[in-house]
């Protein structure tokens, strides 16, 4: 059964939010069920941001999870946070380009992305996010990168759409270096 | 209607507008203010009225008023906000008008903070004001089911003149979920009989909770009473889920409702045979198909997000036939699976019924 549960998290600005609802959005296209829940509390201005983002064959129970199948940390504390937490056998995908340290679970797969530089180098390190994004869909196959292109360039808002080609590329990039 | 990525403030508003809202009053708070955000807009564009008043207070007074002229009106807000409310929500109630609230729970007491709660179950269902009323109080669980209730709320409320309230939590109310939307429906097209409507050719209309001669008032209270009666008789819902075969009964609504839809699904890969009963309405409550699973399970588990409210309606229903067990959590903390799911086990265990 297809089935993911996800935790993205890391600095508000980072577009964690927007990374955790494009691949809601992939789910829904390809006729998943998906939740999306967001940490709202005051921390989120300036502070740290997180989402959950389920998607299932199944229709979703809890929107929220102790003990994530998969956890994309774009800083440190959210490493410091997220790493216990990923389900054995789980996957934990690390920005390598703002977290130095090497996550010492052996009993998931860790996969380290340098999607800030690759961002950065693509013209705009705000598109990190896409870079974890595409390297999640690669490395986890729950949705595929095309329907997370599709939706991609149906919400990206109309301010930010002179990126969206530098953020078809990160997609890419980052899905190019987990495959 | 194709379906759509939607956050459950925004699912409620836009459903209402389709459902025939034709005025909004409200004052917004977290967590849920993009109801307001949302219907500020829209309803403008509709040409209908929104109005951000300048309190709860003043917000409920003219949902009030407006109620009276015989049009679809509802208001939104959260804890403290509904607080404010009450003595308009009692009035609301002595007059016999068709109002609908929704209140998205957030931690309390006081100003506690905006994070999802379940905590104002006893306020909603047994006190939302003063006086002898209930409300019906519907309790979605997701945002289709929020979407749907709206309609729900708009009709119940007009069929038996009566306060309809939503009892949502702010994690429903920040959540995106894929749901569907009703089509656009068209406005009313006239005002009840009842309503105040300018009483050229006709008697006037008099719509009041002020009774001044107490046989008069109990009068009134009689009649409000067997209406509350009836409602209990015919407007009880609720989703049962696997209890053919259950030994053990979960008993949850709303947000807590579905993550024990997780707990159950796990509880019975390890072989523990639990179903569950999530009531739709917190009043009328479904006390009697309760009982009546009294019957066949050999014990409840009870979770909510508080110090267990609608446990004293379980306990209640169930008479004293089985043990019952609670999982709260309190000031914003959501329950998480693996922690309801240990206590549910722990409940299997002290029966013998542990796999």
């Amino acid at each position: 059964m297809r089935h993911q549960e996800t935790i993205f998290a890391g600095f508000g600005g980072q577009g964690v939010l927007f990374a955790g609802q494009l691949l809601a959005y992939a789910g829904m296209s390809e006729g998943l069920h998906v939740t999306w829940i967001p940490s709202y509390g005051p921390e989120m201005r300036g502070g740290t941001a997180n989402c959950t983002v389920i998607l299932s064959e199944q229709e979703i129970g809890a929107p929220v999870v102790s003990h994530p199948l998969s956890a994309v940390v774009f800083n440190v504390p959210s490493l410091a946070k997220y790493e216990p937490l990923v389900r054995p056998n789980g996957l934990l995908l690390v920005n390598a380009s703002l977290i130095a340290a090497q996550s010492a679970r052996e009993d998931i797969r860790v996969v380290y992305i340098p999607a800030s530089d690759i961002a950065t180098e693509l013209g705009n390190i705000r598109i990190a996010n896409m870079v974890l994004l595409g390297a999640y869909i690669a490395a986890t196959d729950i949705v595929s990168l095309d329907a997370a292109k599709a939706q991609l360039d149906e919400h990206l808002s109309d301010r930010q759409r002179k990126w969206l080609q530098p953020n078809m590329q990160a997609l890419d990039r980052g899905a190019a270096l987990v495959r | 209607m194709a379906k759509q990525l939607l956050k459950g403030n925004v699912a409620f508003a836009e459903a209402a507008v389709r459902f025939g809202l034709q005025a909004y009053f409200g004052y917004p708070i977290t967590p849920q203010s993009e109801a307001l955000e949302h219907l500020s807009g829209r309803m403008l564009r509709e040409a209908r009225v929104f109005l951000q008043a300048e309190s709860e207070v003043a917000a409920i007074n003219m949902v009030y008023g407006a109620a009276c002229c015989g049009v679809r009106v509802m208001t939104s807000t959260s804890g403290p906000g509904f607080s404010l409310m009450a003595e308009g929500l009692s009035y609301i109630a002595g007059s016999e008008i068709p109002v609908v609230v929704v209140n998205m729970m957030r931690g309390g007491p006081g100003l506690g903070n905006i994070q999802p709660s379940q905590a104002d179950y006893f306020f909603m269902t047994k006190s939302a004001g003063h006086g002898d009323f209930h409300p019906i109080v519907l309790a979605p669980a997701s945002v289709q089911e929020i979407i749907d209730m709206m309609g729900l709320a708009f009709e119940l409320a007009e069929k038996y003149r009566t306060l309809v309230l939503i009892a949502g939590d702010g994690s429903l109310g920040q959540m995106m979920e894929s749901a569907e939307l009703p089509p656009m429906q068209p406005l009313p097209a006239l005002r009840p009989n009842w309503a105040v409507t300018g009483a050229d050719g006709r008697e006037p209309n008099v719509i009041t909770s002020l009774y001044l001669v107490a046989e008069h008032l109990e009068e009134v209270n009689l009649r409000l009473q067997a209406k509350l009666a009836d409602i209990r008789q015919h407007e009880v819902r609720f989703v049962e889920a696997q209890t053919a075969d259950a030994e053990l009964l979960l008993v949850a609504y709303g947000t807590s409702g579905r993550i024990c839809t997780s707990v159950m699904r796990q509880a019975r890969q390890k072989g523990i045979k639990v179903g569950l009963l999530r009531p739709q309405t917190l009043w009328p409550f479904p006390a009697q198909r309760i009982g009546e699973l009294c019957e066949q399970v050999r014990g409840i588990l009870v979770v909510e997000m508080s110090a267990g409210q609608m446990l004293e309606d379980v306990d209640h229903a169930a008479g004293g036939r089985v043990p019952i067990r609670f999982h709260g959590r309190m000031g914003g903390m959501i329950p998480m699976v693996d922690d309801v799911l240990a206590d549910l086990q722990a409940l299997a265990t002290s029966l013998g019924l542990a796999p």
